[in-house]
């Protein structure tokens, strides 16, 4: 195996370990292809013409940097603390997921490789990955699981306008874990042309650092612009966590700042109680999945657990690995918060401050809201929100029944 | 030695390549999936995998996930396949089991091995597993007397190749093509070369599997490899009942005595 060399303290181990977590659980075949990856990701990082270029694309495509915005309507409901919102929503294509795609496209045409596949589950990471793809004139095919598709209608004509082609995967519960299982499926046959664009920080190394490293500008802009705009760091960062990838972006931020709490926030679904619900740290245990060992859903015998979210994006029964080891050591800790919660979060801040967010992002505004209820009025919290809401208002418009007839 | 290492001493005597047939524990059901690997061990096959179900098979083709899926359907739980194992070496086979790491992980990769060895189980194949993360499993496994197979594959640099045939025992699984396990109309050119780039590292007998799924390619696979690996050809007979199983076995055993070119 390649060895990368850890930057900071807070990277893996050079095999990819945060902690316990992490490493690589992948067949042999695509051992090669993550070596290459690890090494080229390596080689980019050091060269200024590479980093000159995702810059470039961050400022000049993305929109970067998003805005810091206070929500003051919104907080009247959260004790009266005072929430700042960074509007990863802004971003082109409407989440931070394009932080890490443009990233991974521009290494893709770096390994010269022509063809990149990805998994999608709200639509989010897909989308992003076919703009990334047309931007930059790479063979693009999102694999995703047909009850997401359903779910997600408007995502898929969206991806197929933009270019790629669109796979519903049929197999298992239907739903991201079984996307990635046919996206591994496709690379490990196509390792020679393809490129794999994961899209949280999860999977075998180097995708969980590399990924995470992408996104660590939300949470870098977010800590300049609390200073210039608060004049001090929050107490508290929330942000939803279904792979974990937004989250542990904005957390980067501020792992250092040991006095501000991390709050990873997870789909509590129908409840915990219910068993429908994608609590992988809350609720679950160590374990293999896609590559990595960390927190997972997983029954006695070690099968995975079907995972249930209202949010297709959080609807994920693993984890990255170093969610794992930030809760093993106690620097982040992560809660889990109902449909029913989110809904409302989602709502009230439609009304009260104009912004529609994400279903994803909502989770993390609903465990603001308990947050701020919990520090009182002097609390600052700053929310990552993490996406925009279009994808999902037929979901609301189900949920509080807005429309007649649907 | 253990029984594998006797296995493959006898069938290099016998100048042909074993014959190793896979299928799934609990496949359509345990009671079945009995019967189903009791005929491939009668009709000639000198050593079986037990496929465990796993909910989420990323090495498999559709034949194995539909398998797994019935499998998991039917109630198919982790005991069973000890269970499984047991029956195989009641009959006189020889049986290793392949399987996802998670089950081993989260079972106790020591408890595993223990129970594995004591049902009469020879050895695990982990196509998720690699040396690198190898370290528990290899301790387990000296511990318990159990062969350890890696895979390697066209991919395999020289490197890794070394690396994995050094923690190896028993034998190496050589994975003929790129992609997923299921049957194809030929064997992959890249398998020859696979094991010729094996052997230079090792002594140890070289398996190829991925895609073989009649007695013509089996004797064609036997003429390069020390074994020849069978999983969704026999997967997809299983479906029709033990009598096909027998009888591609039948043919498949008949192909790896053919005589060498």
């Amino acid at each position: 195996m390649t060895d990368t060399t850890p930057q900071s303290r807070h990277d893996p181990d050079a095999r990819g370990h945060f902690g316990d977590y992490g490493g690589r659980f992948l067949p042999e075949a695509l051992m090669g292809a993550l070596d290459e990856l690890a090494s080229e990701y390596d080689k980019a990082q050091q060269d200024p013409e590479f980093t000159a270029e995702f810059q470039r694309l961050l400022s000049g495509y993305a929109g970067r940097p998003s805005l810091l915005t206070e929500a003051p309507r919104f907080a009247e409901h959260a004790g009266g603390a005072r929430i700042l919102l960074k509007r990863e929503d802004l971003n082109h294509t409407g989440s931070h997921k394009i932080n890490n795609v443009l990233g991974q496209a521009l290494l893709t045409k770096r390994m010269g490789k022509t063809r990149v596949i990805a998994e999608t589950g709200a639509g989010q990471h897909g989308v992003a990955t076919a703009t990334a793809c047309a931007l930059l004139d790479l063979d693009c095919v999102v694999y995703m699981g047909e009850v997401d598709t359903e779910r997600q209608a408007l995502n898929v004509a969206r991806m197929r306008l933009l270019g790629a082609e669109v796979i519903p995967v049929a197999t298992g519960s239907r739903t991201l874990k079984d996307a990635i299982n046919e996206a591994l499926r496709d690379w490990v046959t196509n390792v020679d042309t393809t490129h794999y664009l994961l899209g949280t920080a999860a999977g075998a190394h180097p995708f969980p650092v590399m990924v995470r490293n992408f996104h660590k500008i939300i949470g870098e802009e977010a800590r300049e612009q609390m200073l210039a705009q608060v004049g001090r760091l929050p107490d508290a960062v929330a942000a939803c966590v279904g792979g974990g990838s937004n989250a542990i972006g904005i957390f980067h931020g501020f792992l250092d700042d040991t006095d501000v709490r991390l709050v990873g926030l997870e789909p509590g679904g129908k409840g915990l109680d219910s068993g429908e619900h994608g609590a992988t740290l809350t609720q679950g245990t160590p374990g293999t999945l896609h590559g990595a060992l960390s927190y997972l859903l997983q029954d006695e015998d070690g099968q995975t657990i079907e995972a249930y979210s209202i949010s297709a994006g959080l609807d994920y029964p693993g984890v990255g690995p170093e969610h794992s080891h930030l809760k093993d050591e106690g620097r982040a800790e992560y809660r889990a918060v109902t449909d029913d919660e989110a809904m409302d979060a989602f709502q009230l801040l439609s009304k009260t401050e104009g912004i529609i967010p994400a279903v994803e992002s909502a989770h993390a505004l609903a465990g603001a809201l308990q947050l701020g209820r919990e520090l009182g009025p002097d609390g600052v919290i700053l929310v990552s929100l993490s996406g925009r809401g279009d994808k999902d208002v037929d979901t609301a418009a189900r949920y509080f029944n807005l429309v007649e007839g649907v | 030695m253990s029984r594998i290492d006797e296995l493959f001493a006898q069938t290099r005597g016998e100048g042909r390549g074993a014959l190793i047939g896979y299928l799934p524990a609990g496949y359509p059901t345990v009671a079945e999936s009995k019967e189903l690997l009791a005929a491939t061990v009668d009709a000639g096959a000198d050593l079986v995998e037990v496929g465990f179900p796993y909910s989420d098979p990323v090495m498999d083709g559709p034949t194995i996930q539909a398998a797994a899926d019935t499998a998991l359907r039917n109630g198919f739980r982790l005991k069973d396949l000890f269970d499984v194992v047991e029956s195989v070496a009641n009959r006189g086979g020889r049986a290793v089991v392949m399987t996802y790491w998670n089950p081993v992980f989260h079972y106790g990769v020591d408890a595993f091995a223990r129970d594995l060895a004591a049902a009469g189980g020879l050895g695990l194949i982990t196509p998720d597993l690699t040396p690198d993360e190898g370290s528990e499993w290899i301790t387990a496994s000296d511990a318990h007397g159990l062969d350890r197979i890696f895979l390697v594959a066209p991919s395999s640099s020289d490197e890794r190749i070394a690396l994995t045939t050094a923690a190896a025992s028993g034998f190496v699984y050589a994975t003929a093509v790129m992609g997923v396990t299921g049957a194809r109309e030929t064997v992959g050119s890249a398998a020859q070369g696979l094991v010729q780039r094996t052997r230079v590292h090792t002594d140890l007998p070289v398996g190829v599997g991925l895609g073989v799924r009649s007695g013509d390619q089996a004797a064609e696979v036997s003429a390069f490899a020390d074994g020849v690996i069978v999983g969704s050809a026999l997967v997809t007979k299983a479906n029709e009942g033990t009598d096909a199983v027998a009888a591609l076995t039948k043919e498949l055993a008949e192909g790896v005595r053919r005589p060498r070119a």
